[in-house]
C-alpha cells in the first residue's frame, strides 16, 4: 500500500516521500519522535499520520483475514432476503403500488417529475404521511423529513390527508378487530403533523448544507423512514452560469442521498420538474437538469396526462418492467382512479 | 444564510485561519466544492476538512419545524388563519379560506376577461378595515399595464360596501394605503427598487425566487397575472414514451378547441403554486382553479358587475383532467 493513497494533506505527503516513507509497511515501525525528527515537523502531527497510517493498514488486515473484499460488501442470497423482509412505504392508490412492486422502497432513490399541477406534492405529502402508518396496519411507523424547496407545501393539506389516513385506519380496525377491545382507537390526526420535520430551504448552498446535515440529524431521530426534497431542481433551474459546476454538485448530492438511504436504511424521494427538450425533429416533456442527472435515481418515475386521466409510468427502474397506471388525486389525498375500467396496463 | 461567513462558524482557529488564508469566505464557497478539492486547496487531512464540513453544514442549515408547530403558529398568529377572502363564496371554500399568504396566486386568462377587475378587488379587500372582514393592510399594486382605476375601484367599494363608503373619511384612507407602482416595465422595477439582478439562463429565473420570498417571509398573499399567447404548432405536450408507445400520429385533443396557453412557459408554471385561469366558453365566462395543492379541480362561473366580479353560481363545476388548464377565448 502506497503512502499517497492515505487520507492526509499533500504537504505532509510530500514531506513523508522526500524522507523515504513509500509504503505503510514503512511506517509501521517508526516511532512517533522518530518520524517527527526525520519530517521536521512537531511531534503532535506526527501522531496524527501514524494515527491514520495505522487505521488504513489495520483494515486491510481485518479484510484479509476474513474474506471480505471491502466494507459493506454483501452477497446476492443475504440482499435478497433483505428485500424481502422490507416493507414498501404504500402510496395509497393500490393500482400505483402494484407496478412499484408493493410502493416506494427503502433503500432506493426514487424520482418523480410532472408537468405543474399533476400532482408531484400531492405525492410527496402523501408518503410523509403514510409513512407513520404503524406496524400493526402494514406500515413502517416511522418519521418524514420534508424538505420544501418551492415553498409549496401547504399544513391545510397536511392535515386534510392526515385525517383521510387517521378515517381508513379506524375502519380498517374495525372491521378486523371486531373481537379484540379497540386495540388502538383513538389515532390524532394532528399526531400525523407531529412526526413531519419540515425544512424550508431558500438557497442551493442551503440546499447542500441541509443534505449535509442529514446524516448527524437522521443519526438524533433514528425512526426517520423518508427523506422527501420537493423539489430538487428548483434552485438549480435558476441563478445558475456554471454548467459544470451545477452537474458537479447535483451528483455530489445524489451520492450523499443514496449513502443515506442505504446507511439508514430509508427512502429518498425526489420530486423533478420537467422541461422541454428538442429531440429527432420535434420538441418533447422531459424531466429536468440535464441527462448526466438522470443516471442519478435508482427508480425514475414520470407522472403524465392520459386524456382526463392521471397517469405515472415507471421510466427507469433496476427490478420493475416499464409500466403505467392510473391515479387520481382526491381531497383524501392520492388514490386510485375510479373511472378507470382497465386497471394496469403494461407498455 | 448561503453569505455567511466562514470566520463566525465556531471553527477551530487553526482550521479557520486556513479557510481564509485561502480566501474561501463564506459558506457558499465553502459547499460549492468537494472535500478532496478542499484537501487540496487547503492542506490539511481528510478528517478535519469532513468535520468542518460538518459543522458549517449544520450551522448554515436553516432550523426545522414539525408540520403541526407550522400549523398551530399560523392559526394562532395570522388573522383567519392566513388567507384573504374574496368574498366569493365558492371560490373562498375551494381555496380554504381565500388568497392564502405566503405563496405566489397566478391569474391566467385572455384580454379583457376581468384579471384587472378581480386584481382591483383584492386590493379593495386587502386595504378593507379588519371589523369589516378585510385585511386592515397596505396594498401595493405594481401596475405594469397602465391599467389601474382609482375610479372604478371606488365604484366597487361602494357598490360591494356602501356601508363602509358612506362613513366619512374612510375611503380616503383606505385609497391611501393602497400604493400604484408604474414602472415601464417588470424589469425595470425590480432594478431600480433591488439593484441589478444577474440575467443568466432563464431571464425570469431572479425574479421567481424574488417574488416567491418576498411572498413566504412577509407572510402576505401575492398576486400575478399574467398574459396568454397562441399555442405553437410542436409545443412539446407529451414525453418521449408517449410519442413511442403509441401508433396513430400525436394528436393532441386540447389543440381543437383551444390555441392559447399561459405565457412564460413551464418554468415559470412550475414556480406559482396556486394557478386561476379566467375564459370564456361559449358565452360564459368561467374561473378555474388550475393548479393548487390543497383545492380540487372546479370551476365557476362568473359575471362582471359593478361591484366586480361575482359567482353565478358558487356549487361549481368541477374540472375533468387537463381541462382545468386549457384556455379558451369565445364570445
Amino acid at each position: 500500500m502506497e503512502v499517497s493513497s492515505l487520507p492526509i494533506s499533500a504537504s505532509q505527503r510530500g514531506k513523508l516521500i522526500s524522507a523515504g516513507y513509500s509504503s505503510l509497511s514503512s511506517l509501521s515501525s517508526v516511532s512517533p519522535s522518530h518520524l517527527a525528527r526525520d519530517l521536521k515537523i512537531p511531534e503532535n502531527e506526527a501522531v496524527e499520520i501514524l494515527k491514520v497510517a495505522s487505521r488504513r493498514s489495520g483494515s486491510d488486515k481485518i479484510e484479509n483475514g476474513s474474506h471480505v473484499i471491502m466494507n459493506g460488501a454483501q452477497t446476492a442470497w443475504d440482499m435478497l432476503h433483505e428485500e424481502e423482509s422490507s416493507i414498501c412505504i404504500t402510496t395509497s392508490c393500490s393500482d400505483l403500488d402494484e407496478i412499484l412492486g408493493g410502493g416506494i422502497r427503502s433503500k432506493e432513490v426514487t424520482e418523480i417529475g410532472g408537468v405543474p399541477g399533476i400532482g408531484k406534492t400531492q405525492i410527496g405529502i402523501q408518503l410523509a404521511v403514510n409513512i407513520q402508518i404503524p406496524a400493526d396496519y402494514g406500515g413502517l411507523g416511522g418519521k418524514a423529513i420534508y424538505i420544501d424547496t418551492e415553498g409549496s407545501f401547504m399544513v391545510e393539506r397536511a392535515l386534510q390527508i392526515a385525517e383521510a389516513c387517521a378515517e381508513d385506519m379506524l375502519e380498517y380496525n374495525s372491521l378486523l378487530r371486531k373481537d379484540s377491545q379497540s386495540h388502538q382507537a383513538n389515532i390524532e390526526p394532528k399526531a400525523f403533523l407531529d412526526n413531519i420535520f419540515y425544512f424550508r430551504i431558500c438557497t442551493y448552498t442551503e440546499q447542500i448544507a441541509v443534505i449535509n446535515y442529514l446524516e448527524k440529524f437522521v443519526f438524533e431521530h433514528k425512526d426517520v423512514k423518508i427523506v422527501i426534497i420537493d423539489s430538487i431542481s428548483f434552485h438549480f433551474r435558476q441563478d445558475f452560469e456554471d454548467m459544470a459546476l451545477r452537474t458537479r454538485l447535483l451528483s455530489g448530492m445524489a451520492l450523499k442521498l443514496m449513502k443515506l438511504a442505504k446507511k439508514f436504511n430509508l427512502a429518498v424521494v425526489l420530486l423533478n420538474q420537467v422541461t422541454t427538450k428538442y429531440n429527432e425533429g420535434s420538441f418533447q416533456l422531459t424531466l429536468a437538469l440535464g441527462d448526466s442527472w438522470s443516471h442519478a435515481s435508482t427508480n425514475r418515475i414520470i407522472l403524465y396526462w392520459n386524456g382526463n386521466a392521471r397517469y405515472a409510468y415507471i421510466d427507469k427502474s433496476p427490478s420493475m418492467r416499464s409500466a403505467s397506471s392510473p391515479y387520481a388525486v382526491t381531497g383524501r389525498g392520492i388514490r386510485n382512479s375510479s373511472s378507470n375500467c382497465k386497471r394496469v396496463k403494461l407498455m | 444564510m448561503a453569505n455567511k461567513l466562514i470566520s463566525e462558524m465556531g471553527l477551530p482557529k487553526s482550521t479557520a485561519n486556513v479557510f481564509a488564508a485561502r480566501n474561501i469566505i463564506t459558506v457558499k464557497d465553502v459547499l460549492s466544492l468537494s472535500d478532496f478539492e478542499l484537501m487540496e486547496l487547503l492542506d490539511v487531512g481528510l478528517e478535519e476538512v469532513t468535520r468542518a464540513v460538518a459543522q458549517i453544514s449544520e450551522i448554515s442549515c436553516p432550523p426545522y419545524q414539525t408540520a403541526l408547530s407550522l400549523l398551530e403558529q399560523r392559526k394562532q398568529n395570522e388573522y383567519l388563519a392566513g388567507h384573504l377572502p374574496t368574498r366569493l363564496t365558492g371560490l373562498d371554500t375551494a381555496l380554504c379560506g381565500g388568497i392564502p399568504f405566503g405563496v405566489v396566486t397566478e391569474l391566467v386568462g385572455p384580454a379583457g376577461i376581468g384579471k384587472t377587475q378581480f386584481c382591483l378587488k383584492l386590493a379593495l379587500l386587502a386595504s378593507l378595515p379588519i371589523s369589516f372582514g378585510g385585511l386592515g393592510g397596505r396594498v401595493t399594486y405594481v401596475d405594469v399595464e397602465s391599467k389601474f382605476s382609482s375610479r372604478r375601484m371606488i365604484e366597487m367599494g361602494l357598490t360591494s360596501f356602501p356601508e363602509v363608503f358612506h362613513m366619512d373619511g374612510l375611503a380616503q384612507e383606505m385609497a391611501g394605503r393602497i400604493v400604484v407602482l408604474r414602472p415601464a416595465s417588470l424589469s425595470e422595477f425590480t432594478e431600480r427598487e433591488f439593484g441589478q439582478g444577474p440575467h443568466r439562463q432563464h431571464p425570469l429565473g431572479w425574479h421567481v425566487s424574488f417574488i416567491k420570498s418576498l411572498a413566504e417571509f412577509s407572510r402576505i398573499p401575492v398576486v400575478v397575472t399574467n398574459q396568454v399567447r397562441s399555442q405553437g404548432r410542436d409545443e412539446a405536450s407529451r414525453y418521449l414514451f408517449q410519442v413511442q408507445s403509441r401508433d396513430e400520429p400525436p394528436k393532441d385533443p386540447l389543440k381543437f378547441d383551444s390555441h392559447l396557453v399561459a405565457a412564460l412557459g413551464i418554468h415559470w408554471a412550475h414556480a406559482v403554486t396556486i394557478r386561476l385561469v379566467l375564459e370564456s366558453k361559449s358565452g360564459k365566462r368561467l374561473i378555474k382553479i388550475a393548479k393548487s395543492s390543497i383545492s380540487p379541480s372546479i370551476g365557476f362561473f362568473f359575471n362582471i358587475t359593478t361591484s366586480g366580479i361575482s359567482l353565478l353560481d358558487d356549487e361549481g363545476v368541477e374540472m375533468v383532467g387537463p381541462e382545468a388548464n386549457t384556455i379558451h377565448c369565445q364570445g
